[in-house]
């Protein structure tokens, strides 16, 4: 049933991304292609992956961007982009077979690859290029926000979190509740301002990104300049202080 | 987006097809048309050749296509579910009115109606075509209501100058020159509606940003520094289609003089100045012009369409 679920889930799974924290390392990406090319959705086929054109399907995507603020002012930010696990998803609706769905339970949208015909509309319909279609399989794959792992007690409990997360060397990507507003991440959410992306679509995103925190002007703004020790104290230890007043005169 | 060849024959086939019915169906429930079996059988067999080649070739970009039946369970919320819904509904009311024109030689009476009650599920069978694409807020450029009003108009306009060129070709005149005016009408209208889509579309109004899609604009100008991966993606491939927008000017003009200017001349000179096989000739040439003009029509459709997904890839407003 493509529909979405009737009454809105009340556990909404999903992710947090701190832009503040992501350096760009792909990591998260890498080990999300590894756990899942086993997984429910494998294989994640590659296309010529040695060849000078190589292509395959990836649940996770980094972009790097650049803002310029009218005073010259620049900031890169990694960006990593996987799939929202939308309330309003539209990758859902439009699917004419029922393959694509949200799950009540906790939110999470999937595919099922046994009736998906492949027509591809829902990534047409998904703003946010969370879905690539296998060509070789010829069905729609997306994240299922490790859904094989996180509910896995073949697994130790700290194990139970979306690749991605498990493997983000930086602590910048959470995992948790976000129909909870008790929850780590919701608070985090609310700390933080945390916001939807392309909010004028409609789509009602669950993952949330937090902002780069602002720039520290005043501390940051004048540079430190590497200069000789000055015979000032505390400048250098003293032994240094001494040799250099004496080589000084 | 990608322009893929099956879905261009699809959308323009079906549009023709169910055009061309509703017109038979119209023309008959007027007493315009002869019920005689083999011209009968030939016009209906162009309607649904038109049809049935058109959906089968909109199952052939599909992944899985011996699972298409499966496309006909999500009508409760899924237009591309509620279009092949409703082209299977509507063989009944056109098969059974074949039926009585081609067995049974009555196209009039309750054959008329039943023809009618085809001809009116036929256009809202080509309503539901165009609300596949005009349903998805992701492309501003098909999410609009001149996406609607065009598929309506484009099919109702190839259908007109097909049934035209057909009943000439079987002789019937009388009922060319009383389509003459309808048939101009809808090729003006056509245009004119065509024209509306392109400026609405050009209009630079952006729906979404770089900035909205990164939610980074507060930092200011939003631009990609890095794409993830060093060669195009799927992604890139089906919703980033470069060609045509680099050429659509051209595309436009062609489109425009192949499917609204040529075949209006051309109907005209066959009308007022030409006679029995050079009419009937000029009058297929004017039809073969519409038809491949709305291929490229449709072809612009699609790769003109600009995706918000490419707000990640370097495009700064879609």
């Amino acid at each position: 049933m493509t529909s979405l679920p009737k009454t809105a889930p009340k556990k909404k799974l999903g992710l947090v991304i701190d832009l503040d924290i992501c350096v760009g390392c792909h990591a998260c990406a890498t080990n999300c292609k590894e756990w899942n090319t086993g997984a429910k959705s494998a294989p994640l086929t590659d296309l010529n992956p040695h060849g000078n054109d190589p292509d395959g399907v990836w649940f996770n995507r980094i972009h790097t961007f650049e803002t310029m603020s009218e005073t010259g002012d620049s900031r890169t930010v990694h960006f990593p982009k996987s799939c929202l696990h939308c309330d309003n998803a539209p990758c859902v609706t439009v699917c004419p077979t029922g393959a694509s769905y949200k799950r009540e339970e906790d939110g999470i949208v999937l595919v099922n690859e046994d009736i998906c015909i492949g027509c591809k509309l829902c990534s047409w319909a998904c703003p946010y290029g969370a879905r690539e279609y296998d060509e070789t399989e010829g069905v729609m794959k997306k994240c299922t926000l490790c859904i094989d792992k996180i509910y896995n007690e073949n697994l130790p409990v700290e194990s139970r979190a979306p690749a991605c997360v498990s493997t983000c060397p930086t602590g910048a990507r959470s995992f948790g509740d976000l129909g909870d507003p008790n929850s780590d991440v919701s608070k985090l959410v609310a700390a933080r301002q945390g916001y939807n992306l392309m909010p004028e679509q409609g789509t009602k995103p669950v993952n949330k990104y937090l902002p780069p925190r602002p720039k520290q002007d005043g501390v940051d703004a004048v540079p430190r300049t590497l200069e000789y020790a000055d015979d000032e104290k505390g400048a250098a230890p003293l032994l240094a202080r001494w040799v250099d007043k004496i080589l000084s005169v | 987006m990608h322009p893929a060849k099956s879905v261009i024959y699809f959308t323009t086939a079906t549009g023709a097809g169910y055009g061309l019915f509703f017109w038979l169906a119209l023309l008959s429930f007027h007493n315009h048309l002869p019920a005689d079996k083999a011209m009968g059988f030939v016009m209906l067999a162009v309607s649904f050749g038109l049809i049935i080649t058109g959906l089968l070739s909109s199952t052939g970009h599909l992944g899985h296509p011996e699972r298409a039946w499966r496309a006909l369970s999500q009508w409760r919320s899924s237009w591309l579910s509620r279009e092949g819904v409703m082209a299977i509904l509507t063989f009944i009311p056109m098969g059974i009115f074949g039926v009585y024109w081609v067995f049974l030689d009555q196209n009039t009476g309750i054959a008329g109606v039943v023809g009618m009650v085809g001809a009116v599920m036929a256009l809202v069978t080509v309503f539901t075509t165009s609300m596949i694409y005009a349903c998805l807020k992701t492309i501003p450029a098909w999410h609009n209501i001149w996406t609607k009003i065009g598929y309506l108009v484009m099919s109702l306009m190839s259908g007109a100058v097909l049934v035209m060129a057909l009943t000439t070709v079987f002789g019937m005149v009388d009922i060319a020159f009383h389509l003459f005016k309808p048939v101009g009408i809808l090729l003006v209208t056509g245009l004119i509606v065509k024209a509306i889509y392109w400026r609405h579309i050009h209009s630079g109004k952006a729906v979404s940003t770089a900035e909205s899609a990164t939610g980074l604009g507060g930092f200011g100008k939003v631009s990609l520094a890095a794409s993830p991966h060093s060669a195009d993606n799927y992604l890139l491939k089906e919703m980033g289609f470069q060609i045509a927008r680099k050429h659509a000017t051209k595309i436009r003009l062609i489109a425009v003089i192949l499917g609204f200017v040529l075949p209006f001349i051309l109907i005209g000179v066959a009308m007022h100045y030409l006679q029995d096989m050079g009419r009937v000739l000029i009058l297929c040439l004017a039809t073969a012009s519409c038809l491949l003009g709305l291929v490229f029509e449709r072809w612009l459709f699609f790769a003109e369409a600009k995706h918000v997904v490419t707000l990640y890839y370097g495009q700064d407003k879609v």
